[in-house]
C-alpha cells in the first residue's frame, strides 16, 4: 500500500513539473514575441531620443537647409537628401530594364530547365555578395571605367561620384525586384494567357497585354522592395561617391548619401549636436524605408491573396 | 501570311531576343567580380597571410590572421544569441497565427528586416557601447545578432508551418506536453528548414561592414577578448580598399577573396542541402 502511494505521488509530481515546463514554454513563447515588438519600438525611441539635441537646436529646417559645415557648427541635411534621391532614382532606373528582363524571361520565356537555374542561382548570388566587396570592386574596376567615359562626354573627369554609385548600386538591387517579378508573372492564371493565344496573339502580345497588366501592381512592389534597399545601402555606395558635403551640380559629381555620411562622420563628430544632427539622418532613413518597404509588403499581400 | 502578321511575329521575336539578352547581362558583372578578386586576390594568400597581422604602412607582407578570427567569433557570438531567440520566434508566429500580439510580432519583424544596417549599428553603439565607454566585438556581435533575426524567424516560421498539423495532433493525443511536441516532434520534422535558415542568415551576416563601424570598430591587432575592439574581414577590407597605400590594398584584396568565396560557399551549400532534403521529403 505505502509503496502504490509514493508511486502514485511520484508520478503526480512528475505530471506537475511538466505542466509546469509547459506553461514556461509558452510563456517564453510570449514573452519572445513580445521582445520583437519592443526591439522595433526601441530602435525608433533612440533615434528619437538621441535625434532631440538636433531637432530643439536646428529645428525643421535642418532638413532643407544648404550648407554642412561642421567646424563652423553649420548643419543643412539638403546636400544628402539630394544626394541619396539621385542615387537612389537614378540606380532604380538603371535596374528596372534588366530586373524586369529577367522576370519575364523566367517567369514566362523559360520557366524550367537548367539554362534559368542557372540564371535564377546568379541572381541570388548576386544579391549574396557582400557591398563592402562591390564598392571595392567598383573603386578600383568601375571608376577608371566611369573615367574614361566623363572624359569622353567633356565633363570633369572624378570617377568616383554619383553616377559610380548608382551603377554599383543598380547591381545590388537588381535580385530584388527581379525574384519577385518571376514569382508574380508565375501567378498569372493560364486561362487568361491561353484566351489571348487563341485570339491570334504573338508572345510578345500575350505579355504586353496579359501578363504586365495583372502583374502591374507586383512588380510595382518589386520597385518599392529595391529602392528601399538602395536608400539604406551603406558601405559601397561610401566607398565610390567621393564623399562630399556640397551640393552635387550634377549626376556626375561627387556627393554624399545619408547613410554614407553617418558611416563617414559618426565616430568623428565630436560634439552633440553634430553627433544629434547624424542620427537625424538615420531617424528619417529608417522612418522612410520602413514606410516603402511595408508599402512594398502589402501590396505583395493584397496582390497574393486575390 | 499577310504583312501584318509578319510584323507582329517579327516584333515579339525581336522583343524575345532583347529580352533574353538584357536578361543575360545581370551573370556579367558576377563573373566579372568574382574573376577580378579571385585573380587579384589568390597571388597574396599564403602561409604567412593566414597567420601573421598587417604589417604597420610601408612594410611588406603581413597578414589577416587578426580580421580571421575576429570574423568567426564574432559571427559565432552573434549566432549563440540570435539562433535560440529567432527559432524560438518562429515557433511562436508558427504556433499564434492569429491573435493579436502575434500580428504585431510578425509587423515587428517585417519592420526589423527593412532596417538599414547602418541605423542598427547606430542603435547598438547608443545601447552598448556609449554605457560601458569602449567599443567592443560583443556589441558587433549584438548588432549583427538583431540583423539575422528576421531571416531565422521568418525561415523558422515557414518551414513550421508546413507541417500537418496531424503530426501534433497525434503527439499531444498521446499525453506528451506541449513543449515535449514542439520540441521533439515538430521542431525535428523541420531541421532542414530551420538549419538552412540558420546557414542562410550567417551568410547574410558574414559580409556586413556597416553595423561594425561604430561597434567592433576594428583593430590592427589580435584580439580574442569579447570586450574590446577586434577587426573583423569585412572592416579590413573597408579600411584598407579605402587608404592609400598599396601593400594595405593586397592584404584587402587577399582578404576580400575569402569573404567572398565563404560567403558564396555557404549561399550554395544551403542551396544544395535544402534541395536534397526537398527531395527526401
Amino acid at each position: 500500500m505505502i509503496e502504490d502511494e509514493t508511486w502514485g505521488s511520484k508520478r503526480v509530481n512528475r505530471s506537475h513539473g511538466q505542466i509546469r515546463a509547459e506553461a514556461l514554454f509558452k510563456r517564453s513563447l510570449v514573452i519572445i514575441g513580445f521582445s520583437m515588438l519592443v526591439l522595433v519600438l526601441g530602435i525608433l525611441l533612440t533615434l528619437i531620443i538621441e535625434s532631440i539635441p538636433s531637432l530643439k537646436h536646428l529645428g525643421v529646417k535642418y532638413l532643407w537647409g544648404k550648407t554642412w559645415d561642421p567646424v563652423n557648427n553649420v548643419y543643412g541635411a539638403f546636400p544628402f537628401l539630394l544626394g541619396t534621391l539621385l542615387t537612389s532614382f537614378l540606380a532604380l532606373i538603371i535596374s528596372i530594364p534588366f530586373s524586369f528582363a529577367i522576370a519575364i524571361y523566367l517567369g514566362e520565356y523559360n520557366p524550367k530547365g537548367w539554362l534559368s537555374n542557372f540564371l535564377k542561382n546568379t541572381v541570388e548570388l548576386i544579391a549574396a555578395v557582400p557591398s563592402v566587396i562591390y564598392g571595392f570592386w567598383g573603386l578600383i574596376v568601375l571608376v577608371p571605367m566611369v573615367r574614361a567615359l566623363e572624359t569622353k562626354l567633356g565633363v570633369l573627369p572624378y570617377g568616383i561620384g554619383i553616377f559610380t554609385a548608382a551603377l554599383i548600386l543598380a547591381i545590388m538591387i537588381i535580385p530584388y525586384a527581379a525574384s519577385l517579378g518571376r514569382e508574380m508573372i508565375r501567378l498569372v492564371p493560364s486561362p487568361l494567357k491561353e484566351a489571348a493565344y487563341s485570339l491570334g496573339a504573338t508572345r510578345f502580345e500575350v505579355i504586353r497585354n496579359v501578363v504586365l497588366p495583372y502583374t502591374r501592381s507586383g512588380l510595382f512592389a518589386g520597385i518599392l522592395l529595391s529602392l528601399g534597399r538602395a536608400l539604406g545601402e551603406t558601405m559601397a555606395v561610401t566607398m565610390v561617391i567621393g564623399n562630399t558635403s556640397l551640393i552635387p551640380t550634377s549626376i556626375f559629381a561627387p556627393g554624399n548619401t545619408m547613410a554614407s555620411v553617418i558611416a563617414n562622420e559618426f565616430t568623428e563628430a565630436d560634439h552633440t549636436v553634430y553627433l544629434s544632427a547624424l542620427i537625424e539622418l538615420g531617424l528619417v532613413l529608417f522612418i522612410v524605408t520602413v514606410i516603402i518597404n511595408m508599402a512594398g509588403k502589402r501590396i505583395i499581400k493584397r496582390f497574393t491573396n486575390e | 501570311m499577310n504583312v501584318h502578321v509578319k510584323y507582329r511575329v517579327a516584333k515579339s521575336k525581336l522583343a524575345q531576343a532583347v529580352i533574353v539578352l538584357l536578361a543575360f547581362i545581370i551573370t556579367l558583372p558576377l563573373l566579372a567580380i568574382i574573376i577580378y578578386i579571385f585573380r587579384e586576390g589568390i597571388t597574396r594568400i599564403n602561409w604567412t597571410f593566414l597567420t601573421h597581422i598587417p604589417k604597420p604602412v610601408g612594410e611588406t607582407g603581413g597578414g589577416i590572421v587578426n580580421a580571421l578570427i575576429g570574423s568567426v567569433l564574432i559571427v559565432l557570438a552573434a549566432s549563440v544569441m540570435a539562433i535560440p531567440i529567432g527559432v524560438m520566434g518562429g515557433i511562436y508566429l508558427s504556433e499564434n497565427k492569429n491573435s493579436r500580439l502575434s500580428y504585431w510580432s510578425r509587423l515587428a519583424v517585417d519592420v526589423l528586416q527593412g532596417v538599414p544596417s547602418i541605423v542598427i549599428g547606430i542603435v547598438v553603439y547608443f545601447w552598448i557601447v556609449k554605457p560601458i565607454g569602449s567599443f567592443s566585438a560583443f556589441s558587433g556581435s549584438v548588432a549583427l545578432a538583431i540583423m539575422m533575426l528576421p531571416i531565422l524567424i521568418r525561415s523558422t516560421e515557414e518551414t513550421l508551418k508546413l507541417i500537418p498539423d496531424s503530426l501534433k495532433e497525434a503527439g499531444l493525443a498521446l499525453g506528451l506536453p506541449y513543449h515535449k511536441v514542439i520540441l521533439r516532434v515538430i521542431v525535428p520534422c523541420g531541421m532542414s528548414g530551420i538549419i538552412s535558415g540558420i546557414m542562410l542568415s550567417i551568410a547574410r551576416i558574414a559580409g556586413e561592414t556597416a553595423p561594425l563601424l561604430f561597434t567592433a570598430f576594428g583593430n590592427p591587432y589580435l584580439n580574442t577578448n569579447l570586450a574590446k575592439p577586434m577587426q573583423s574581414l569585412p572592416l579590413l577590407i573597408f579600411n584598407y580598399a579605402t587608404s592609400p597605400y598599396d601593400e594595405w590594398h593586397d592584404l584587402a584584396w587577399g582578404a576580400a577573396l575569402i569573404l567572398l568565396f565563404t560567403v558564396l560557399l555557404l549561399n550554395i551549400i544551403t542551396k544544395l542541402t535544402t534541395r536534397r532534403w526537398n527531395v527526401q521529403l
